[in-house]
């Protein structure tokens, strides 16, 4: 692609590790974009082949017939407005939040959510080229949107963000056929690679940040059991979308445990694609070991 | 970049770095805080602006008024997925209707209105209510019958396809006689939706032969008009009650009619007709004249 960018291409190949292969170096990156793609090809494989895996969106859907899946986030913003769902949406719901509370809330940001692509996409296009301009907003501000949400929610007695919900707009779009959300979707991408690094999904985000609250005390975590090794490259800092989380565990900042703890970290493993040291690992909360 | 700031400031200012810390916390939190607000104002004006369902959209059976149903559509299309006749799409931002809600045109696709409501037993949160189990209690939208000059059973023409359609046919549309007052000499059997039995299913202004459909269906609330409260109509109360409320009227005599059909009151005692009246053209060639304008409506008296 970006052939006339290669030489302000950020180092990475530097160093003395032996070399590893694309597989070693795009792992978690390959898995998640499978992920993310064949959920899309389950809702799409209905209206495309006539074979019916999950039917509806991911606002809420029925896979083969029996298993509801619901947003909890919408059924919370429902519940606000003073409306009490049928039972499936409810279960679906408690469903899809048992998962996330288990496995981690911010999951789904980087192996479900469409979003996470086009954000990914311009973070890259952003490194890059090797763009430095813009603002970031506080990345506290997904949780005032999150609150706003709610109160929008409540005093207008309808599921007003879902009028621009970004999150929904795509998926939706992609499942349902695509109109003027694709230039919210745009509006995204420019947003995130001309005016703030991991602006959207890292600091404004509402449903981001609801999924983060989720991911308190979730169980798939990432770890840098072999910190020792780390040479400062920066690397693992620069391809995260919350690179704020890697410190602790990596530096043993105000924590002895080589795991990333902070709920905002999305469990995405790039660090540990782009580690040449091979510092990081995919793990469980209760992985202590470190060497 | 911050740590330059600070050793900056710090001897000028005299403030710890905690005391730094807070300010800038309380600056970012301001700052989230008024874009938080900013934005949820937003979506919520928003919101508001486009919670009016255009007059073409017409919501899936079952919906629950406009207000409630925007509180309990999450969305998520499983209707439109087990509508059988692909009639129902879901909105995308830029459309009129709501985003990402469940809506239908009329003139596109109608509603088959199947027996079992499949988009009903697919709604999740209860945006389309299961208390709806029989398809001809839907309430959808309503018919109106909304350009008299093009419609051609209007024009005098037996077109009559909206009534054929109609899957509550003779209920929900029903042919009303009336004279043809330009041939004077004809019926117009009139198409003529009845809001009780219309489930606003959409067929007749699918169906309507026209480029541009004469009948059309609406959501309700922009189709019908509504009574006082307090009204009463007299001959529903009469018919309840075996009689008059008030006691008997006086029937005043229509005048200016006399010698024709039109017009003629109950009481009036018919005494033209049955004699002079059809040869009475010599007798009333006044208000046959003056008529110029008002003759239409008023009978000729041909007979075949």
């Amino acid at each position: 692609m970006a052939t006339t960018t290669v030489s302000i291409k950020p180092s990475a190949d530097s160093g003395c590790a032996p070399a590893r292969s694309l597989w070693q170096r795009q792992r978690w990156l390959i898995l998640r974009r499978a992920s993310q793609l064949l959920i899309l090809l389950a809702f799409l494989s209905g209206p495309w082949f006539g074979v019916w895996i999950a039917k509806g969106n991911l606002s809420s859907s029925l896979t083969l017939g029996v298993l509801p899946l619901t947003d909890p986030l919408l059924v919370l913003q429902t519940l606000v407005t003073g409306h009490l769902p049928y039972s499936s949406a409810l279960i679906g719901a408690a469903i899809v939040l048992g998962f996330y509370l288990l496995i981690g809330g911010r999951v789904f940001c980087s192996w479900v959510c469409p979003v996470n692509v086009v954000t990914d996409a311009a973070a890259w296009s952003r490194r890059r080229l090797g763009i430095k301009t813009g603002r970031v907003p506080d990345a506290n501000t997904r949780y005032w949107l999150l609150g706003g949400l709610l109160l929008a929610a409540a005093l207008t007695g309808t599921l007003a963000w879902e009028w621009v919900n970004p999150v929904s707009l795509l998926q939706r779009g992609l499942i349902f056929g695509m109109g003027g959300g694709v230039f919210v979707i745009a509006g995204i991408f420019m947003y995130d690679l001309l005016v703030a690094s991991r602006g959207w999904c890292g600091h404004l985000c509402p449903v981001g940040a609801f999924y983060g609250l989720l991911g308190k005390k979730a169980l798939l975590r990432v770890a840098a059991p072999n910190r020792k090794a780390c040479d400062d490259c920066m690397d693992c800092f620069a391809v995260c979308p919350e690179p704020q989380v890697i410190r602790p565990a990596l530096k043993k900042v105000g924590q002895e445990s080589p795991l990333i703890l902070a709920s905002d970290c999305t469990t995405c493993g790039r660090c540990i694609d782009v580690c040449d040291k091979q510092v990081f690992k995919m793990t469980h909360r209760f992985d202590q070991r470190s060497e | 970049m911050d740590t330059g700031k600070k050793t900056a400031r710090t001897p000028s200012t005299a403030a710890s770095p905690a005391s730094l810390a807070r300010r800038k916390f309380i600056n970012s939190v301001a700052a989230a805080a008024g874009g938080g607000c900013l934005l949820a104002l937003g979506a919520g004006l928003y919101s508001r602006q486009a919670a009016a369902l255009p007059a073409q959209a017409l919501r899936p059976p079952g919906a629950l008024p406009e207000a409630d149903f925007l509180a309990a559509c999450v969305r998520c299309g499983l209707c439109v997925r087990d509508c059988p006749y692909d009639t129902l799409k879901l909105s995308d931002l830029g459309d009129p209707v709501a985003t990402g809600t469940p809506y239908f045109t009329a003139r596109k696709i109608a509603c088959e209105m199947c027996d079992d409501i499949p988009c009903v037993k697919a709604c999740p949160t209860g945006a389309l209510d299961r208390q709806l189990t029989d398809i001809n209690k839907a309430q959808m939208g309503l018919a109106a019958l909304v350009d008299h000059e093009s419609c051609l059973n209007f024009l005098g023409l037996r077109c009559d396809v909206c009534y054929r359609v109609c899957p509550v046919i003779d209920k929900a549309i029903t042919l009303e006689t009336h004279h043809n007052p330009r041939s004077d000499r004809h019926a117009m059997l009139l198409p003529t939706v009845h809001s009780d039995a219309c489930t606003g299913c959409g067929k007749c202004e699918k169906s309507c032969v026209l480029p541009e459909a004469a009948i059309k269906v609406f959501p309700r609330q922009l189709a019908q008009g509504a009574l006082p409260a307090h009204y009463r109509k007299s001959w529903e109360e009469k018919a309840r009650h075996g009689g008059s409320l008030i006691g008997d009227q006086v029937e005043m005599p229509a005048r200016g009619f006399e010698g024709s059909t039109a017009g003629r009151a109950a009481t009036e005692t018919v005494t033209a007709p049955t004699g002079s009246a059809p040869v009475a053209p010599s007798v009333a060639p006044p208000p046959a004249k003056a008529a110029g304008g008002i003759r239409s409506g008023l009978d000729s008296r041909w007979k075949p």
